[in-house]
């Protein structure tokens, strides 16, 4: 038990913090319950799995600047196809997005691995593609979502007063996650990302595992683009600031920058710390620009404290 | 292996020849692209259109040095865009109020603040400059929100100054030659026969070795990112001249042809290599490319992938033709 402590010290400081903020949410607004839990937990559902497909590459050592375009293209295309098809047709609906996404991210992979040009840049170009691959599909905002999508995550608790979208999120992340982690292929992540050629010399495919690390990040954020369809209704082209909040979450989470360390739990448990400080200040009837500098200082600060860090443990 | 032996040196002397003088490949690829425009549409190329296409390229080539700057040292500037959109908003709002020159130079006090915090991020949290700068244009896009709804009785005014500097012409010439032929021999010069010019070279092609050799690395990036954020504000207030018609996302749009100005003109986006004057002909490159889609009548969402995949590609072949080993 301490040892499981212990080598989680940094995910268990996350959860005191949450509960910290949880107990001064409550403070601000006394009737806050299982309503607003309900609301937290369905405006950082795009929010976490954005953190979770960058978490997944940044363990792998590297970055994909463009989670929040994939995200666009995931979500317009299911509201596109959505609108006008029956409640059975969205079931391979999904499933043909989370192929597209998996076939996005294994194409950042794949153009890092072939063109020999560095990650941050060859995402950096991909943004622009997948943006406009977006904006291709659907000009502006529109399409719809089927019913029973957006029942899945909209309103109300599911089993024992648990928000829905958390349970999605949940099952989600796991049934990814948990195969990975125990499979040889999850080590070879982590082997790539804490040092590329030792595990090269350990005999590790380092080329296919970074595609498959890109196609799972690809992955992750087919379903961020979906429950951003599913919350809303309708398809958006233009991708909000998932991708500063993904890079600050998953430094927020314990993930170092550089690879190798970290999991999903703590960048995610940081998704929803970075939320919940959003909703403490609208709460509190701040205005909803002067919100997104104070988030956005806080992001740039939490990124800038990683990057503080990084140079200590380079240095130790 | 015989026949391979004199193509492999045949792309040997291309890529130390396009190494060494990116500006000569570059200049005939615009004079193709030129003859494609005239060719689509004969009698397009007159000395209107080339007064036009200069008068569009200016800007894009301003914007285009903050990233050339930034890019030698293995750096970007991704919230110039913002910053020139700052800049030309909070200027024109100021006019009213403080006369023309104040409001210049009142503006440009935001885009120093937001060099300044690129300058800290990079300098001493080593973040990287591209998440650094993503964050301070975010925020500023978030300041620039909050201050409209300030102003918004107020009014907006574009100075007569600037808008004869943007859309005037003097004996078919455009006038913003006039601010932009200093700035560039001022660049061109600043970056091969200075010592901050050398030292943004030095940084971006060895940072540990720069260091041992003494350079004080945190004073050469706070010193880039304030100068870069100061270009883009110029940038945006001959923009605004230009446009006439200040707004929230005013050069928002010029910011991703900045990047490729600039990376096809050469400038390495890993460090140590390139130039200003590959950028000046990229920026005139993306210009005519620009003009040639809209004949096509090319959709923005397509507009950006071929953009970004001229980033990538050029890129990729950079690194092929410049490693080979």
């Amino acid at each position: 038990m301490m040892r499981l402590i212990s080598k989680n010290r940094w995910t268990m400081g996350l959860f005191v913090v949450l509960a910290l903020l949880f107990v001064v949410t409550k403070i601000i607004q006394p009737d806050f319950g299982a309503s607003g839990v309900e609301s937290l937990a369905r405006a950082s559902l795009p929010f976490a799995f954005a953190t979770a497909a960058m978490a997944v590459v940044v363990i792998a050592g590297g970055i994909d600047l463009s989670v929040a375009s994939m995200m666009a293209v995931a979500s317009v295309t299911a509201a596109v196809l959505m609108q006008g098809a029956s409640d059975a047709m969205a079931i391979p609906i999904v499933i043909l997005v989370l192929v597209i996404g998996v076939i996005m991210g294994a194409i950042n992979g794949a153009l890092i691995v072939i063109t020999k040009v560095p990650d941050i840049v060859v995402t950096l170009a991909m943004l622009f593609v997948w943006e406009g691959v977006a904006l291709l599909i659907l000009n502006a905002p529109g399409g719809a979502a089927a019913d029973w999508l957006e029942a899945l995550i909209v309103g109300g608790t599911g089993l024992l007063g648990i928000p829905k979208a958390l349970i999605v999120l949940a099952v989600c992340v796991l049934v990814v996650w948990i195969p990975l982690r125990r499979s040889r292929l999850g080590l070879s992540i982590y082997a790539i990302g804490s040092d590329e050629n030792a595990a090269f010399r350990s005999g590790i495919a380092v080329g296919r595992t970074r595609i498959i690390a890109y196609a799972i990040c690809g992955l992750f954020a087919a379903m961020g683009g979906l429950s951003l369809t599913m919350s809303t209704g309708i398809g958006e082209p233009i991708p909000g600031p998932y991708l500063l909040a993904s890079v600050a979450a998953v430094v927020l989470g314990g993930v170092v920058l550089g690879g190798g360390k970290g999991g999903l739990i703590g960048p995610i448990v940081a998704v929803f710390i970075l939320r919940l400080v959003r909703m403490d200040l609208t709460l509190m009837s701040v205005d909803p620009n002067v919100t997104t500098i104070v988030e956005g200082t806080i992001m740039v600060a939490v990124v800038m404290l990683g990057g503080v860090l990084a140079i200590r443990s380079a240095r130790s | 292996m015989t026949t391979l032996a004199p193509d492999t040196t045949f792309l040997k002397r291309l890529g130390r020849f396009m190494r060494d003088n990116p500006v000569i490949p570059l200049i005939l690829l615009l004079i193709v692209l030129i003859g494609i425009l005239e060719f689509m549409r004969p009698g397009i190329v007159n000395e209107r259109w080339l007064g036009n296409t200069v008068k569009f390229a200016i800007p894009l080539a301003m914007l285009a040095a903050c990233q050339t700057l930034t890019m030698l040292t293995g750096g970007i500037d991704l919230s110039a865009g913002i910053v020139a959109t700052i800049t030309s908003f909070v200027m024109a709002t100021l006019v009213p109020v403080y006369g023309p020159t104040g409001a210049i130079l009142l503006s440009l006090i935001p885009a120093i603040l937001m060099g300044l915090a690129n300058g800290i991020g990079v300098a001493f949290a080593r973040v990287h400059p591209l998440i650094m700068t993503l964050g301070t244009g975010l925020i500023g896009t978030g300041c620039l929100q909050v201050y409209q709804r300030f102003v918004i009785a107020t009014g907006s005014e574009v100075p007569e100054f600037l808008a004869w500097l943007g859309t005037g012409r003097t004996w078919g010439f455009p006038n913003a030659l006039v601010l932009f032929i200093p700035f560039a021999i001022l660049i061109l010069w600043g970056q091969r026969r200075t010592g901050f010019g050398r030292l943004l070279y030095a940084l971006g092609s060895n940072e540990r070795a720069a260091k041992l050799s003494g350079v004080r690395a945190w004073q050469v990036y706070m010193a880039l990112y304030v100068l870069s954020a100061l270009i883009a504000g110029i940038a945006g207030l001959l923009y605004v001249g230009l446009i006439k018609a200040p707004s929230l996302s005013l050069a928002n749009p010029l910011m991703l042809p900045s990047i490729a100005a600039a990376v096809v003109g050469g400038t390495s986006i890993f460090g140590g290599r390139g130039g200003y004057a590959g950028t000046i002909v990229g920026a005139l490159i993306l210009t005519v490319l620009g003009t040639l889609l809209t004949l096509l009548q090319m959709p923005e969402g397509a507009r950006r992938i071929l953009f970004g995949l001229i980033i990538l590609f050029v890129t990729a072949l950079y690194v092929r033709l410049t490693d080979q080993r």
